[in-house]
């Protein structure tokens, strides 16, 4: 099994809000002396490769689309991790591209690199929160797609997979090649590197190929992005009664307010 | 008149309520760009006419009908390539899509092969009478982003519970079949099993929430907060980390990831109010917050707050509750 795990390097997400901003010229968060992380839920994706290789063998690959210079660390710690090489797309603005540049890049990439089964991704970039990657590069391999999954084993020529959903969840049956996306769960916890990972990882290849390299066709890129005309933070309004007194009184006070609502 | 084609499904309990919400959102933006409410609607048979005349009284004209033992819950394979054949059929300048568990996979691979421009998980969309516009949930909401598709035929996926349910507004309709020739052995995915989770009150269409989060220490937190929302007559969510940890399934969870809602009361306990918690939640008209640390975030979200330990308080409205319910 050939796994591609497609990992998106993002300014912490859970950075405190003070540290937020945004670049009015590029509308994009402002970067720049902000730690940078893999987006959280591709670690997971990174997670549930590994635990494929582990189980079965074959091979785990990290695609990245980012400047090379920027997304070292995410590819070391995608390294650490386990996975065997990594594959960093080269381009200033790769995390904040449109989903349905990324998309394309990304397929082609995939295909670039010649054989793979299985072609992971996060649910969601933990910033953009686009959800279009999966789908889309899923559409240009022509392969299987399910999102928000949270585990897959083998089962026949196929997998049986898990899916986070409206009504419950889902067993769903899958063929290969497939393109998962990955929702967080108990089973895959991302693993933390040991030391001896950490230092293994410094002799993994990894290729750095540039946008011009990567032959998009034009069957990958079918489809048209929005153009983003603003992003604005929005202020928040509402005033909170804090209510005075002992539990008792705090609570009694509440039931007032519900009934006067008429929420009680 | 060119159309906007709503995609609305009926797999268990009539008509889907999100299909509903987009007929809502859907209005002003065909009668903003001059577009003919159309909609496919689709399922393995049942109650598909009496939501074909749900959605004419609530201002859809055309309705194309997609009966087929294939078209269940979360069976994406099946329910794509004929949400294809009506959009070539009708030929639509808008696909509006909710962004539920098939159409967050349904919106994207309908874009791509109608050669559409996508707009992703809105949050509120409209026009200006020349491009769609919609607003987005972005950076852990911390931020709205505003975007602007003109180029047709644009498909856009619309959170479920990010509107209310449309007045009714009939009119006049009509119901055309589509023939759907469907080979279950073509399927490259196939759903084996639903397993539900939380069947009496529904998270997501629950008039009162009570949320858990990391600082109720356990499942057994949720045991004392499920009292609460029992005596209220409302459901049970959680924040990320009960979800993550196993207290609860994680599709309880609420925010950025999880499920959004807009029940007419949310009581957040033991909940920070980090903002992708948040994000789920905005729309709740009231907000109460339970937490013993008066510097939480979620206060400066929540219109009444509590200050001190759950344990204490919760166990003390739900017996003011049963109090006066009982009365
Ligand atoms: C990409 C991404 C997506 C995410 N999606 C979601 C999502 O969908 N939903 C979500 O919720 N989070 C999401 N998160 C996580 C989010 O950033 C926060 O980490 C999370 O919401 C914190 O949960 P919490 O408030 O329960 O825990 P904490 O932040 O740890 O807060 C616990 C609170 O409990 C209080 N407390 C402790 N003990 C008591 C007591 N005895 N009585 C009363 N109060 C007490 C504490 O004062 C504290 O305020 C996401 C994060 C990322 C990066
Ligand atoms: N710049 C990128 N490089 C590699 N993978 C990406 C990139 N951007 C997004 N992805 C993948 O696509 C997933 C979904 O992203 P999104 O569509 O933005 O929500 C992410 O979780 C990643 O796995």
């Amino acid at each position: 099994m050939d796994v591609v795990v497609c990992i998106k390097q993002v300014v912490d997400p859970e950075l405190p809000v003070r540290d937020f901003a945004i670049d009015p010229s590029t509308r994009r968060q402002v970067r720049e002396g902000r730690p940078l992380v893999i987006s959280t839920y591709d670690e997971h994706a990174l997670e549930v490769g590994l635990q494929l290789k582990d189980r079965h063998g074959g091979t785990v690959k990290a695609l990245t689309i980012g400047p090379r210079a920027a997304v070292g660390d995410a590819v070391r710690l995608a390294l650490a991790m386990g996975a065997d090489e990594a594959v960093v797309v080269d381009d200033p603005r790769g995390p904040d591209l449109p989903g349905v540049e990324k998309a394309a890049v990304l397929a082609a990439a995939v295909r670039k690199l010649g054989r793979a089964d299985l072609v992971l991704t996060g649910c969601e970039s933990a910033d953009w929160v686009e959800r279009v990657v999966p789908p889309l590069v899923a559409e240009a391999l022509g392969a299987s797609c399910v999102t928000f999954v949270s585990t897959a084993e083998f089962s026949g020529n196929g997998l049986v997979v898990r899916r986070l959903a409206d009504d419950g969840f889902h067993v769903v049956d899958v063929r290969l090649p497939a393109v998962l996306s990955i929702a967080s769960d108990d089973a895959n916890r991302p693993r933390l590197p040991k030391v001896k990972d950490i230092v293994a990882a410094k002799r993994k290849p990894v290729h750095v190929w540039a946008m011009a390299d990567v032959p998009v066709t034009s069957g990958d890129r079918r489809v048209r992005a929005p153009e983003v005309q603003g992003v604005t933070i929005p202020e928040r309004t509402a005033k909170c009664e804090l209510l005075s007194g002992d539990p008792a009184e705090q609570v009694a006070t509440l039931v007032q307010r519900l009934r006067a609502l008429k929420l009680l | 008149m060119p159309a906007l084609l709503i995609v609305a499904t009926v797999f268990d309990a009539g008509l889907a309520r999100s299909s509903l919400e987009l007929v809502g959102a859907a209005r002003p933006i065909a009668a903003g760009l001059r577009l003919d409410l159309t909609a496919v609607v689709l399922g393995p048979g049942p109650g598909l006419a009496e939501a074909a005349e749900v959605l004419h009284r609530h201002g859809v004209g055309k309705i194309w009908r997609a009966a087929h033992s294939l078209l269940t819950s979360g069976q994406t394979d099946a329910l794509l390539p004929v949400v294809e054949q009506a959009a070539r059929t009708a030929a639509p300048q808008v696909v509006m899509v909710s962004a539920d568990t098939v159409g967050r996979e349904l919106a994207p691979r309908l874009a791509y092969r109608l050669g559409a421009s996508l707009i992703s998980e809105a949050v509120e969309v409209g026009t200006d009478g020349h491009a769609v516009v919609a607003k987005r949930q972005v950076y852990g909401g911390r931020a709205v982003a505003e975007e602007a598709a003109a180029s047709w035929p644009v498909v856009v996926s619309v959170k479920p519970r990010t509107t209310d349910v449309p007045e009714p507004w009939p009119v006049a309709g009509s119901v055309e079949d589509l023939v759907v020739s469907l080979d279950e052995a073509s399927l490259a995915t196939r759903v084996r099993e639903v397993r539900r989770e939380q069947a009496d009150v529904g998270l997501e269409d629950a008039q009162v929430v009570v949320g858990g989060g990391r600082g109720l220490g356990g499942a057994d937190g949720f045991k004392t907060i499920g009292e609460l929302a029992a005596a209220l007559g409302g459901a049970v969510g959680a924040s990320r980390p009960p979800a993550d940890s196993g207290w609860v399934p994680i599709n309880w969870q609420i925010g950025q990831t999880g499920k959004t809602i807009r029940p007419a009361l949310y009581i957040a306990v033991g909940i920070s109010g980090a903002t992708q918690h948040v994000a789920g939640v905005t729309g709740s008209r009231t907000i109460v917050a339970i937490n013993r640390d008066p510097e939480a975030p979620i206060f400066s979200l929540a219109h009444f707050g509590l200050v001190g330990d759950y344990r204490e308080i919760v166990p003390l409205l739900t017996a003011k509750v049963r109090e006066l319910k009982g009365a």
